[in-house]
């Protein structure tokens, strides 16, 4: 009889709570007319958990919203891990917001997909902003962002003088010969785990970041760029070839991890490793930890000239708005100078314009991250501006990890490059 | 009426039954089977202590005694930055409100919908009725993952409480698809098998209706199985984190599983915060530890009972 009570009880308790929580729903939504006559548009960041880049965003949406009284942007952050399945997600249930931030790489998909309308009106403006920082697909503009980020090799001063090897300059990268004979000192040393990190313990879109700036250094690359119909030549041709065999054979010699550790900053402020290949978010932690004695050098030249990935996160609207000129309205008024340099001062990323970087404590002409700015403006190479890039993404990523691991590297891109060269297909015309 | 305890009786009497084979075992035999067990509790308990420990150290630290003793030691700068440092970060008491109250109603009212579905399967004479549990066990093969984009469409499809279309952003889109389960129905139809189907008829002859057996003769008989459904369904409904990731858009109705996301930042000054990670997944854990410590005898009965494992 207990046990009957009992199940009546939870019975109960399950059928008042689906009432209760029946009441209690979210405030997602697209766009929406106030009582006031002001209309709500909704906006997703993938900032949550970053407090200083989700406080710089909602410094925007608050001044945007005391500046007229038209709309009213509200602001839903999501954590960045997830944030692209939240937002394919959405877009499946026709619920995406009237104004979203894209991850660069994933504009040209989304644009094709149908999520994004273009950005009308903001030629003019965005002229200045760096070219990795806006973002086109089919000839037109459908995204920009307050910052880039970028690659360097990061070292110490210390290390390199302990060795013997020379501290490069921007304008005399280390060459292949030269890394090879540095990593060969630093490993014949014993005194590291390893003597680089690539951090290949990343998984994701890691991998084409940070690595097929490194093929395209030996001359190849993931597509070719004429029309970006075909991989055929680009990533499996000679200089590929010859990138996939530097690959496997720093994972063999033992130059590097085939695995890295989950944070290779950390691993190389302990001691771990010697040079570490990373972005230029590792500034902050590794300058704190040695002061001075840190160098930002810049990606070795195997033979192409040194390149670096670029893109990163940028604003648009989705195609889902029913307020459309609201979310351009935003767009633009969220693109002023002061607003490029507050995000990027907050997140310690490269300001997007050079009046901007002018007022960025570090970026300014001379400034101690000015090398980032300059590694960006001299070395970039944007990943494929084609919707079947996450496509070409996964691909490389699989095939890098394979070679690394000891796969043959010529049958190994062979079979990436028919993969890639199917799927292509679907985007002709 | 004894019959369905029987069983459990049995698994309890083996295990002293196991002790008394051991003790005539040679004393090299013996200290090999506790090497064993030891390692064994090492190598389980060991991540869990490591994650606790490391919940009270900075970054730098954790990393610098990756491959020492030291790191399942609490030694070196211990303090609790890391926990202030998740309330800093995350609305945490909102996540786990939300975790509870999903998992709680999750459960209540899985308990009840699948052990009727179960009694009816059970006891009940209706055409059709093999053919029905048969389709229901066949749904066991379907992984989620396959049938979450279907779902997705169709709860955006269904009306709301308050007039409009659409479940999405909601609790009740977190808890409602997840109360009809399939293996639960399958428990508890397994168990109301082995009840003695003679109860009823006496019930009947005493006047007793359907739902009068289900309430007063076979529920409260059936106590291994409740535990076991309660437990099975407590344990997805908290771990939950690909449909509310794809479901939820408000941080106010997001479950803690999702926020262990928030920890994990590739820019920003501070990059990946690995000690708030910890803290944070000591904390999520915690519950569900003192959960299973207070009901360890009532869980390995019914994993033992119901023939599940892991």
């Amino acid at each position: 009889m207990k046990s009957l009570k009992k199940l009546g009880v939870l019975g109960l308790a399950a059928a008042l709570s689906l009432s209760v929580v029946a009441c209690s729903k979210g405030g997602g939504g697209q766009a929406t007319s106030t009582s006031t006559g002001t209309v709500e548009l909704s906006m997703w960041t993938h900032n949550a958990g970053n407090k200083e880049e989700l406080a710089a965003i909602k410094s925007v949406v608050s001044d945007f919203n005391a500046s007229q009284t038209a709309y009213k942007v509200n602001l839903q952050a999501f954590p960045q891990d997830s944030y692209n399945q939240s937002v394919t997600a959405a877009a499946a249930a026709k619920k995406l917001p009237c104004i979203l931030d894209i991850d660069q790489p994933n504009v040209a998909n989304w644009a094709w997909a149908g999520y994004l309308a273009p950005i009308e009106g903001m030629d003019e403006t965005l002229s200045k902003f760096l070219p990795s920082t806006v973002a086109k697909y089919d000839g037109k503009t459908y995204a920009y962002g307050y910052y880039d980020v970028t690659l360097a090799w990061v070292t110490r001063k210390s290390t390199l003088n302990k060795y013997d090897i020379r501290i490069p300059t921007i304008d005399q990268p280390w060459t292949a010969d030269e890394f090879m004979a540095a990593l060969k000192k630093l490993k014949d040393s014993g005194d590291f785990q390893y003597p680089a990190d690539l951090a290949t313990g990343w998984t994701g879109e890691w991998w084409p970041y940070a690595y097929s700036p490194l093929l395209q250094s030996f001359g190849g690359d993931l597509i070719n760029r004429t029309d970006y119909k075909s991989a055929q030549g680009s990533l499996n041709g000679d200089a590929a070839i010859k990138w996939a065999n530097w690959f496997a054979e720093m994972g063999k010699e033992g130059y590097i991890a085939k695995k890295s550790g989950s944070d290779p900053s950390q691993d190389f402020m302990n001691g771990k490793t010697a040079l570490l290949w990373n972005g230029s978010w590792t500034a902050v932690p590794t300058r704190k930890k040695f002061g001075d004695d840190i160098v930002f050098a810049p990606p070795v030249d195997f033979g192409n000239g040194p390149k670096v990935g670029g893109g990163s996160w940028t604003w648009g609207a989705s195609t889902n708005c029913a307020d459309p000129a609201g979310a351009q309205a935003y767009l633009k008024f969220a693109a002023a100078d002061k607003y490029v340099a507050e995000v990027a001062k907050d997140t310690n990323n490269i300001p997007a314009t050079d009046a901007a970087a002018a007022m960025v404590p570090g970026f300014e002409e001379g400034g101690e991250n000015d090398v980032f700015r300059q590694f960006a403006k001299r070395f970039t190479v944007m990943r494929p501006e084609t919707p079947g890039y996450p496509f070409i993404a996964t691909e490389f990523e699989k095939a890098a990890k394979d070679i690394l691991n000891g796969a043959d590297p010529k049958a190994t891109l062979d079979q990436a490059v028919t993969n890639i060269d199917d799927n292509q297909q679907q985007f002709a015309g | 009426m004894s019959e369905p305890l029987a069983h459990v009786a049995d698994d309890t009497a083996a295990v002293p039954a196991a002790d008394a084979a051991h003790s005539g075992r040679k004393p090299w035999l013996k200290g090999l089977v506790m090497a064993l067990r030891i390692a064994l509790c090492l190598v389980f308990g060991l991540p869990l202590v490591f994650l606790i420990v490391s919940s009270f150290k900075p970054d730098n630290e954790i990393f610098a005694d990756l491959g020492t003793v030291n790191a399942f030691l609490p030694v070196g700068s211990i303090s609790l930055d890391n926990y202030s440092g998740v309330f800093d970060r995350v609305p945490f008491a909102t996540f786990m409100m939300n975790s509870v109250l999903i998992s709680v109603v999750t459960v209540a009212a899985g308990l009840v919908v699948n052990s009727m579905a179960a009694f009816a399967l059970s006891r009940m004479e209706f055409a059709g009725q093999k053919i029905v549990l048969g389709v229901i066990l066949a749904t066991l093969i379907v992984p989620f993952e396959t049938m979450a984009l279907p779902l997705l469409w169709w709860v955006n499809q269904l009306p709301y409480f308050d007039g409009s279309i659409g479940w999405l952003d909601s609790y009740e889109v977190q808890i409602i698809p997840f109360i009809a389960n399939a293996f639960s129905i399958y428990l508890f139809y397994q168990y109301f098998d082995s009840i003695p189907k003679e109860l009823d008829e006496a019930a009947k002859v005493d006047g007793a209706g359907w739902f009068r057996i289900y309430r007063s003769i076979v529920m409260p008989l059936s106590g291994p199985a409740v535990a076991t459904v309660a437990i099975l369904t407590f344990l997805p409904a908290w771990n939950s984190y690909l449909w509310p990731l794809m479901v939820t858009q408000s941080e106010s109705i997001r479950p803690a599983m999702v926020g262990m996301d928030y920890f994990k930042q590739m820019s920003g000054s501070s990059g990946t915060a690995w000690g708030q990670i910890m803290a944070y997944a000591s904390m999520i854990t915690v519950p569900v530890l003192v959960l299973f410590i207070a009901f360890q005898r009532a869980f390995i009965n019914s994993i033992a009972s119901s023939g599940v494992k892991g």
